[in-house]
C-alpha cells in the first residue's frame, strides 16, 4: 500500500485484467530463487549421439564437455584411441561449474549402419528411448510418488551425418524419420575438416533441402515456436544447421594458446575456432541457450505424446504402490 | 647313321657371340609394334557415394572424365547397383592409352547391402566370358581386351577399420580381379590416426585370408627398395582434387581448407604419387599380365571344366574334373540322353491326353449349350406361334362380331329401306 520509494520498477502483468503496479513488490526475484533451488538440486541433461561408426562420435562427447566424459571410469590414458562402441552405454557424470550441478548422461550408441543388412537398425535406439520414457511413466503414475523423479529421458539426439559431400544416405533418412517424432534430433555433420567451406556450404544446402523434403522436423522445430522472437531466432539457427562440427580431444600450442585441434600435416585444424568448423556454434546452442528448451520440449511434447499413447492403448496403466500391498477385493 | 643326341630334356648351350649380331634391337622392335597398336587399360572403382572415386580418377588421369558439366554417376541417386563403363582415348608422347573406366553408382547405399557384389562379379565374369569366346572363335583377328585389369576399393576413412561390406566385397573379388585398397579421403585423418588405421586394415586383411594385388619381388636393388616401400604404405591413402591452387608460387592441385592447403601430389600429404606411380608408371603392364595370367586363367578353368567334363590334362586340377575314359563317358551320355528322351516322350504324352480331354470336354460343354439354346429357341417360337394364334382367333372373332354387326345393320337398312317404300307406296311421302 502506497508508494515505496526506491525500486521505482512498474511491474505490468501481461494477462488477465492487467494492471499496473503502483510500486516494487519484488515479483521478479523468483528468478533468484529459482537460481538458488537449481543450484541445490542441479539438474539432469541426457543427450544421445547416434551415427555410422568411425564419424566421430565419442570424440565430439569428449570435446562438448572439455572432460573425458565418455572413458573416465575405464581410466583410458589422455593420448589412447577412443576404441569402437559396441553397446548402448550410458555414461553419467556430474560437472559443476559456478556452482552449478549437472548431471551429464551421455547414450553412446554402437556404430549402427555397420551391417551388410540394416534393415530396423533404428529398432535398438527407438527401444531404448521409448523404454527411458516408460520409466518415467511409471513413476509419474506410482500413487506415492518420489518427490523428484529421476529424468532419464534423452533430451537431445545428435545424428552424426557422413560429410560425403553429397546428400544424406537412404540410412540417414529413414532413420530421422521415424525417430523425429519421439526425440529432438539435431543433425550434425560429422569430421567436417574433410570438406573445404565451399563443399561445407553446398553439402549443408542440399542436406536442409533434403531434411524438408522428407518431412523431418528438427529441433529447434517449426511448430514450436512460440513467439516471434522465438521464431526469428531459431530461423537464424535453423540456416545454420547442420552444424559442420569437427571434434578432437588433444591440444595443440597455436599462436601461443593452447587450442584443441587436429594436427595435420598441412595445417592444425582449431576445434573452437569459428572459421574452421561450427563446433562452438553447437555447443553455445546446445549448452549456453538451448538447454532449458530442449528438456522442456522433450517433457511437454514427446513425452505427453508418448504418455498418451500408452494411457491410450489397453485401458491404461494401473497405478503401482511402493508398498507393493496387493489389494485383493475385486 | 646320324647319332642323335640322347637327351631327355634338350639342354640350351650358352654361348658368347663373337661379334654383334643385332637382336639386342628386338626389345625396340617389340616397342614400336606395340606403340603402333596402342594399349587398353580397364580400371574398375567400388566404393560407397561420396568416396571421391570420380575426383580420384580425374587426379589420376589428369583429365576430366566426370566433368561438371556431365554429372558423374555419383551425382544421381541409384537405389540398385549399376556397372557403368565410359571410355576414353588418351595420348603422350605418341604412345596411345585406350583407359575404360567401370564405376558402380549405388554401391553400399542402400539400407539393405546384400549382395550388392553380385552386378559387379557378373560385369568381371561376362568380360572374361568375351574374351574366353572371341579367344575360341575361329577368325581372332581383333581380340579387344575388355578384361578388368585393375579394381580400386575405396575405404572410407573411419579410424576403427573395415566394416563388414567391405571384407564381403574384397573376399569375393580377390581371386577375380587384382584388388587394390584405398583409404579414401585420406584428409580425414592425421598421421597417426592414418598409420594405425593402415595398420587395422591390414590385420584384418591377412585375418580374413584376402588376397590384395600383391607386387612382384625384383631382383634390381633399387626396384627391390621402392616395392618394399609401396608395400609398407599399402593400403594407400589418398586424396583427389580437381582443382589447382597456387601455394607458394607454384600452382599445385590440392584442397584449400582454412588453417592450410592439403597438396594431392605431396608425398608427405597422402599417397597419392605413390599410387600413381605404380598404377601407371610402373605395375601397369604388370597388373595386365596378372590378370591375364592368373585371373583369366582361373576363370578359364573353372568355365571349361564345368562346360565339358572331359578327362583333360590333370595338371589342370582346378575344380572337379573326373578322370574318366572318354569312351565310358561317352556311353554314360548316350544312356543319359535316351533316359531323358524317354521322360520326355512319356511327359508329351501325358500332355498330349490331357490336351485331348480337355478339348473333348471343351466340345461336349458347348454342344450342350448349342442344344439348350435350340431348345430354348425352339421353346421361344412356340410361345410365340401360340401367341399368334391367340391373336389370330380373337381377331376372327371381331372380324366374325364384326361381320355380324354389319349384316345386322345391312339388315336394318334394308328393313328401313322397305319400310321406307312401303310408306311411300302408302302414299306417305316426305
Amino acid at each position: 500500500m502506497g508508494l515505496v520509494h526506491g525500486h521505482a520498477h512498474s511491474g505490468s502483468l501481461s494477462s488477465g485484467g492487467g494492471s499496473t503496479l503502483l510500486g516494487y513488490i519484488g515479483i521478479d526475484t523468483i528468478i533468484e530463487q529459482m537460481r538458488k533451488k537449481t543450484m541445490k538440486t542441479g539438474f539432469d541433461f541426457n543427450i544421445m549421439v547416434v551415427g555410422h561408426s568411425g564419424l566421430g562420435k565419442s570424440t565430439l562427447v569428449n570435446t562438448l564437455f572439455k572432460s573425458q566424459v565418455s572413458r573416465r571410469s575405464a581410466g583410458w590414458a589422455r593420448d589412447e584411441k577412443i576404441p569402437k562402441t559396441i553397446e548402448i552405454k550410458a555414461v553419467s557424470h556430474v560437472l559443476e561449474e559456478g556452482g552449478v550441478k549437472m548431471k551429464l548422461t551421455v547414450v553412446d550408441t554402437p556404430g549402427f549402419g555397420d551391417q551388410i543388412n540394416n534393415d530396423n537398425c533404428w529398432e535398438p535406439i527407438s527401444k531404448y528411448i521409448n523404454e527411458q520414457y516408460e520409466k518415467f511413466l511409471k513413476e509419474e503414475v506410482n500413487i506415492t510418488r518420489k518427490k523428484r523423479i529421476p529424468d532419464t529421458r534423452v533430451h537431445c539426439c545428435l545424428y552424426f551425418i557422413s560429410p560425403t559431400g553429397h546428400s544424406l544416405r537412404q540410412l540417414d533418412v529413414e532413420f530421422m524419420k521415424r525417430l523425429s517424432h519421439s526425440v529432438n534430433i539435431i543433425p550434425v555433420i560429422a569430421k567436417s575438416d574433410t570438406m573445404t567451406i565451399e563443399e561445407r556450404q553446398e553439402f549443408k544446402q542440399r542436406v536442409r533441402k533434403e531434411l524438408e523434403m522428407g518431412g523431418i522436423e528438427f529441433y529447434p522445430q517449426k511448430e514450436f515456436d512460440e513467439d516471434m522472437e522465438d521464431k526469428s531466432d531459431n530461423d537464424k539457427i535453423r540456416e545454420a544447421m547442420p552444424f559442420a562440427v569437427v571434434g578432437s580431444d588433444k591440444e595443440y600450442q597455436v599462436n601461443g594458446k593452447r587450442v584443441l585441434g587436429r594436427k595435420t600435416a598441412w595445417g592444425i585444424v582449431e576445434v573452437e575456432n569459428p572459421n574452421h568448423c561450427e563446433f562452438a556454434l553447437l555447443r553455445d546452442f546446445l549448452i549456453r541457450s538451448h538447454l532449458q528448451d530442449l528438456k522442456e520440449v522433450t517433457h511437454n511434447i514427446h513425452y505427453e505424446t508418448y504418455r498418451a499413447k500408452r494411457l491410450n492403448e489397453n485401458g491404461g496403466l494401473h497405478p503401482i504402490s511402493t508398498n507393493d500391498t496387493q489389494e485383493s477385493n475385486l | 647313321m646320324i647319332e642323335r643326341p640322347e637327351t631327355a630334356v634338350p639342354s640350351i648351350a650358352q654361348r658368347n657371340l663373337e661379334g654383334y649380331v643385332g637382336f639386342a634391337n628386338l626389345p625396340n622392335q617389340v616397342y614400336r609394334k606395340s606403340v603402333k597398336r596402342g594399349f587398353e587399360f580397364t580400371l574398375m572403382v567400388v566404393g560407397e557415394s561420396g568416396l571421391g572415386k570420380s575426383t580420384l580418377i580425374n587426379s589420376l588421369f589428369l583429365t576430366d572424365l566426370y566433368s561438371k558439366d556431365y554429372p558423374g554417376p555419383s551425382q544421381r541417386i541409384k537405389k540398385t547397383v549399376q556397372v557403368e563403363q565410359s571410355k576414353v582415348l588418351i595420348k603422350e608422347g605418341g604412345v596411345q592409352l585406350t583407359l575404360t573406366i567401370v564405376d558402380t553408382p549405388g554401391f553400399g547405399d542402400a539400407v539393405d547391402n546384400s549382395n550388392c557384389w553380385q552386378p559387379v562379379i557378373n560385369y568381371i565374369d561376362s568380360k572374361c566370358e568375351d574374351f574366353l569366346n572371341a579367344e575360341s572363335r575361329v577368325n581372332r583377328r581383333s581380340m579387344p581386351d575388355n578384361r578388368v585389369h585393375c579394381c580400386l576399393y575405396f575405404i572410407a576413412p573411419s579410424g576403427h577399420g573395415l566394416k563388414p561390406l567391405d571384407i564381403e566385397f574384397m573376399k569375393r573379388l580377390h581371386d577375380k580381379v587384382n584388388v587394390i585398397p584405398l583409404i579414401a579421403k585420406a584428409d580425414t585423418l592425421t598421421p597417426e590416426e592414418c598409420q594405425l588405421f593402415k595398420k587395422q586394415i591390414m590385420k584384418e586383411i591377412q585375418e580374413h585370408k584376402i588376397k590384395i594385388y600383391e607386387f612382384p619381388d625384383t631382383e634390381d636393388d633399387g626396384d627391390h627398395k621402392l616395392i618394399r616401400k609401396i608395400k609398407e604404405k599399402m593400403p594407400l591413402a589418398v586424396v583427389g582434387s580437381n582443382v589447382v591452387i597456387e601455394v607458394n608460387g607454384k600452382k599445385v592441385r590440392g584442397r584449400q581448407y582454412p588453417w592450410g592447403v592439403a597438396e594431392v601430389e605431396n608425398g608427405e600429404h597422402c599417397d597419392f604419387t605413390v599410387l600413381r606411380n605404380m598404377l601407371i608408371r610402373t605395375h601397369m603392364q604388370d597388373l595386365k599380365d596378372v590378370t591375364n595370367n592368373v585371373h583369366y586363367e582361373n576363370y578359364r578353368s573353372k568355365k571349361l571344366a564345368a562346360v565339358t567334363c572331359n578327362g583333360v590334362d590333370t595338371s589342370k586340377t582346378k575344380g572337379q574334373l573326373t578322370n574318366r575314359s572318354p569312351l565310358a563317358q561317352m556311353e554314360e551320355e548316350r544312356r543319359e540322353h535316351v533316359m531323358k528322351m524317354k521322360k520326355m516322350e512319356a511327359e508329351m504324352e501325358q500332355v498330349f491326353e490331357m490336351k485331348v480331354k480337355e478339348k473333348k470336354q471343351k466340345l461336349k460343354d458347348s454342344e450342350a449349350e448349342l442344344e439348350r439354346r435350340h431348345e430354348q429357341m425352339k421353346r421361344n417360337l412356340e410361345a410365340q406361334y401360340k401367341e399368334l394364334e391367340e391373336k389370330r382367333r380373337v381377331f376372327e372373332d371381331e372380324k366374325a362380331n364384326w361381320e355380324a354387326q354389319q349384316r345386322i345393320l345391312e339388315q336394318q337398312k334394308l328393313d328401313a329401306s322397305k319400310t321406307m317404300e312401303k310408306n311411300k307406296k302408302k302414299g306417305k311421302i316426305f
